[in-house]
């Protein structure tokens, strides 16, 4: 798809982590080279402007994208395109850095992500320091409390030290960090999962309001579903290092295409079980399986209540279907027909979809 | 956009720097240790009078002008033909034995502390490299501080006393004697500090604020240094101070030994080795002296160590 | 559940400080309420609430220097909070059950997971070796692990997270306690395998009468498990109830805050509902209400005074406002 407004593009990545025995051993027991690939051929485009998500359970790869862009991690294969540049081919330092100015990160853990031996001044300074971007220490002290302000804290608050400050709090000087820099795109990973449901309210809030504000692009990962349908626009189900599903975030919730999708949205807890038989229901059995060596073919096959020969043998692509994109066999193959999930359109007390048509599964 | 109201949490205020450290944890577990408060006294007694030393000792035991033969091992002033002149005795050339040990104290920990700097600036700076840059360079620093930790510290000492020995002319070996002790017992001790570096190094990379220095843009140099090196510094302190002891012990060692200090610029060490030689003529005082002096020393800087240690660690507190 | 029933746990008044070198904190204030024979209690809060502390309160394994410093703790009509250590260990696994929230630090890595269930079974039951292997393996199959006999002679580590969180399960019933407290117990898990451990927690309930304290900060997994739910707020409860009523209409102004800030599926996208500010220090408790600096609802007297539970139609709640309608109700 030829998406002329898209911000960030990535085409078919790929990362391997390597995970061999030590050579030694390998070569006196003849064990094999063990490789997980913790991303195996992962593509979407993210416009600008919009927060796309990307979900799934731990280990399905959704961290190593986000790490992938902001070049923590190294492809082992594929291409990211950022404003129509190649990451890849940015190997020196000269032109890489101002590139990596326009994009910025936002951590999961607030207690690890802020150096606990600088004071907050002085870490929200970093990245106008690194790059240059203010000339005079009252300048730049300016800008602190600037950005200190538009996160909702106090300009006094860079006097002090990181450990003075609650979770939440620090998840604000984590994005006034981020936000130093002026950058275009911002990677967030989990940055509410470490924090308690009211401050996480607060947390997602600023954000959005901060996104309008500086007209920002993010990337949006997360493991709960809940905070996905609230913050993104188009949203990426990952399993096992592949998408599965690609849709916009009313769709994705309101038909959920794939069924690792659909098995996601029926297992979240919830608050207004619809009926007796909800509350009561037996969730599918089954884990995600050893990513050192997964299943062949489509590898939620094992779980899945409608594979058949085909998707054990054969590996489904994604294709589009119905407005959005999905790799399953049995929805290419019209086995599978889109859930009918009714949205309940108040956002009241109860306000959760209720599936009125109850999955198989 | 809705107004967020501050958190309710009132940030600790913020006191000058010495009422927080008047205020803070360590000082208050350092004043619930009894056996801490001994030992500062001790080592403060001890290290204060070889500072002072030339205000404090009775006697200048490098001023021959001063120094009488005929008063060679005299005994201490509570035995018999003891004098208050000499408190402790006198040793066999006639200088004052409480004068020397001060003295000779001033050289030991002199040793004792340049051979833990430059043993902590070597393994600390080997220990980033190695836990930062990983791979062969990792491997390389990391095997060579097994080798060179199989090696006792006399060992070494005794190898860089004799290449010294052998290519040096005579005159200028009692010169460089202190600089090859130095040298000799900071090369035994680097391995200590380089290892729990690369430790902590290894645990703090992974953590998500020097990612996201990464991220930033900031060049690797500056992340080791700005971000790294504070870091690691806290366990490194501790190590230090239970390594002076062991590096006053081993200079004590290798003096006694006879490769260390020579006796016209005696420390503790080669005063007990001197001394050992009078031992079985009666003349005790010019060995046991030097030798409680010594253990009295070592006993409170690693008492002082391990308070240190136990103090900052947050799991013991 | 019929009301003649002898509740199975009664905790009343209490109160746990956590003694510092300048003065004494309370990190659980007056905190009362019972459990009834296979009732789910779901304890709910944010971090720093003390719902965790509860729990290792009644089970004794409160980390020092924590201390109980009042109340009592009644376990099936016998006082249980002033026991010696060696009494309460033998309660711990025979009558009370513990599942913590990682899985890992509950197994010891170094033995198989059938020689832990079988030394936990004779310590606490009557068993021979052969009889307690059985049982080992009768519990491994009830928790839902295939192949029971063949994998009990495996070791922690090659089982799955939500496995071993199973393996946890069998090891808290091994005693056939009255009583599991689970903290946590799903919160290290994916979605999909916290269904199945909730399924499974229910199912065991259900089954064998066994009543169960569960410890979370997530309200979907209480509305989901529970039968009733206390929702504690800086150290005490603030309101107690039928998980239905609580979650459908709160009365406490925090539960309404933190029911309207957890993101839902459906419905408008947009901004949450949020309650400013964050749940205060253990030192730093502002008097009255401890939620008042956070109240939209406060009001004079809840700066002053402390609000007591107060029964409501179907729980309780400790809320000024409650106690001035009652006044006003009984006034008019």
């Amino acid at each position: 798809m030829a998406e002329p407004q898209a911000l960030v593009e990535i085409r078919d990545l790929k990362r391997y982590f390597d995970v061999s025995p030590p050579p030694l051993e390998r070569l006196l027991q003849r064990k094999p080279r063990a490789w997980v690939k913790a991303l195996d051929g992962v593509s979407f485009t993210i416009r600008r402007g919009e927060t796309f998500a990307l979900v799934g359970e731990s280990g399905c790869g959704k961290s190593t994208v986000a790490r992938c862009l902001v070049g923590l991690y190294r492809p082992s294969a594929g291409k990211i395109l950022f404003d129509g540049i190649d990451l890849a081919g940015l190997n020196r330092r000269k032109t890489a850095v101002p590139l990596r100015r326009r994009m910025q990160m936002i951590f999961q853990d607030p207690y690890a992500s802020l150096n606990p031996r600088w004071r907050v001044r002085r870490i929200v300074a970093e990245p106008l320091v690194t790059h240059g971007l203010v000339g005079s220490r009252a300048e730049r002290d300016a800008r602190v409390a600037e950005l200190l302000v538009q996160v909702r804290l106090s300009p006094e608050d860079g006097d002090k030290f990181p450990h003075e400050f609650s979770g939440g709090q620090r998840q604000r000087i984590s994005i006034a960090r981020a936000l130093a820099a002026r950058p275009e795109f911002l990677v967030c990973d989990e940055p509410t999962s470490a924090l308690d449901v009211s401050v996480q309210a607060q947390i997602l809030n600023l954000m959005k309001d901060l996104q309008s504000a500086f007209r920002l692009t993010c990337l949006f990962i997360s493991h709960n579903l809940a905070v996905v349908y609230q913050v993104s626009d188009r949203v990426g189900v990952m399993y096992l290092g592949r998408l599965v599903e690609i849709a916009a975030a009313e769709q994705l919730f309101a038909r959920p295409l794939h069924p690792y999708t659909r098995l996601l949205i029926d297992t979240i807890p919830r608050l207004d079980p619809v009926d007796g038989a909800a509350a009561e229901r037996e969730p599918v059995a089954g884990e995600v399986p050893n990513p050192i060596d997964p299943p062949p073919g489509c590898a939620f096959h094992p779980r899945c209540p409608f594979a058949d020969a085909r998707c054990r043998a054969e590996r489904p692509e994604l294709i589009e279907a119905d407005g959005a994109l999905v790799a399953c066999h049995a929805v290419a193959e019209g086995r599978l027909a889109p859930a009918a999930l009714t949205t309940s359109s108040h956002p009241g007390a109860t306000g959760r979809a209720g599936p009125s048509g109850k999955l198989a599964l | 956009m809705a107004e967020l109201a501050r958190a309710p949490i009132a940030a600790p205020r913020r006191l000058p720097r010495l009422r927080r450290f008047l205020d803070g944890d360590l000082l208050w577990s350092f004043r619930r240790s009894p056996v801490t408060v001994g030992a500062a006294v001790v080592a403060f007694v001890i290290i204060g009078s070889a500072i002072a030393a030339p205000w404090v000792a009775p006697h200048n035991p490098y001023d021959l002008a001063s120094v009488n033969l005929m008063d060679a091992t005299d005994p201490p002033v509570w035995l018999h033909g003891g004098s208050w002149a000499y408190v402790l005795g006198t040793d066999n050339q006639g200088r004052d034995v409480l004068s020397t040990i001060i003295y000779g104290t001033r050289l030991s920990l002199l040793v004792g502390v340049l051979a833990v700097v430059a043993a902590l600036i070597l393994g600390v700076a080997l220990g980033l490299v190695a836990g930062w840059s990983g791979g062969i360079v990792e491997t390389m620093i990391m095997r060579v501080a097994d080798v060179q930790l199989s090696f006792p510290a006399i060992l070494i000492a005794l190898l860089i006393d004799g290449v010294a020995r052998t290519m040096l002319p005579h005159n200028v070996q009692a010169e460089i004697a202190i600089y090859v002790l130095i040298v000799s017992v900071a090369l035994s001790n680097w391995v200590h500090f380089a290892r729990t570096v690369r430790g902590s190094t290894l645990v703090e990379r992974n953590k998500e604020y020097i990612q996201a220095a990464r991220v930033i843009g900031v060049r690797p140099w500056r992340i080791v240094t700005g971000h790294l090196l504070p870091n690691v510094l806290g366990p490194v302190l501790v190590i230090a101070t239970i390594n002076l002891a062991t590096a006053i012990l081993t200079e004590a060692t290798l003096s006694f030994l006879g490769v260390g200090l020579p006796p016209t610029q005696p420390s503790l060490g080669t005063l007990i080795r001197v001394g050992n030689d009078y031992l079985m003529s009666g003349d005790w005082w010019i060995a046991l002296f030097p030798g409680i002096w010594l253990a009295l020393l070592i006993l409170s800087v690693n008492l002082l160590g391990d308070w240190l240690r136990d103090a900052l660690n947050p799991k013991l507190r | 559940m019929t009301p003649a029933q002898e509740p199975l746990l009664q905790v009343e008044h209490l109160r746990v400080e956590l003694p510092t070198r300048r003065r004494t904190l309370v990190a659980i204030d007056d905190v009362s309420f019972s459990i009834m024979p296979g009732e789910v209690l779901g304890i709910v809060g944010e971090s720093g609430a003390g719902k965790s502390v509860t729990g290792a309160a009644i089970i004794g394994l409160l980390e020092p220097p924590l201390r109980i410093a009042g109340g009592r703790v009644v376990l099936g009509g016998r006082r249980i909070d002033d026991l010696p250590y060696e009494q309460m260990r033998h309660i711990r696994g025979r009558e009370i059950g513990a599942i913590f929230q990682d899985p890992l630090t509950s197994l010891n890595p170094l033995y198989t997971v059938g020689r832990q269930l079988v030394e936990t079974i004779r310590t606490h039951l009557d068993l021979g070796p052969e009889a307690a292997r059985e049982r080992a393996i009768a519990l491994l199959g009830e928790v839902g692990i295939a192949a029971a006999a063949q994998r009990i002679d495996h070791y922690p580590h090659q089982f799955s997270g939500g496995m071993r969180q199973r393996v946890v399960i069998a090891l808290a019933l091994a005693g056939n306690p009255r009583l599991i407290i689970a903290d946590e117990p799903t919160t290290a898990l994916d979605v999909s395998i916290q269904a199945q451990i909730i399924a499974l927690l229910k199912r065991l309930g259900r089954d064998h009468g066994t009543a169960i304290m569960l410890v979370t900060h997530d309200m979907g997994v209480i509305a989901e498990t529970a039968h009733r739910v206390a929702v504690m707020y800086a150290g005490r409860i603030v309101e107690i109830g039928p998980v239905r009523a609580i979650v459908d209409a709160p009365r406490h102004p925090y539960t309404v805050g933190l029911m309207d800030s957890i993101p839902r599926i459906g419905g408008v996208r947009g901004r949450l509902k949020q309650i400013d500010g964050a749940m205060p220090r253990l030192g730093e408790i502002p008097p009255g209400c401890a939620f008042n600096p956070r109240c939209p609802l406060v009001f004079e007297r809840c700066r002053r005074e402390r609000p007591e539970l107060l029964p409501s139609a179907s729980g309780a709640a400790a809320c000024w406002r409650f106690a001035e309608e009652g006044a006003r109700a009984a006034d008019g």
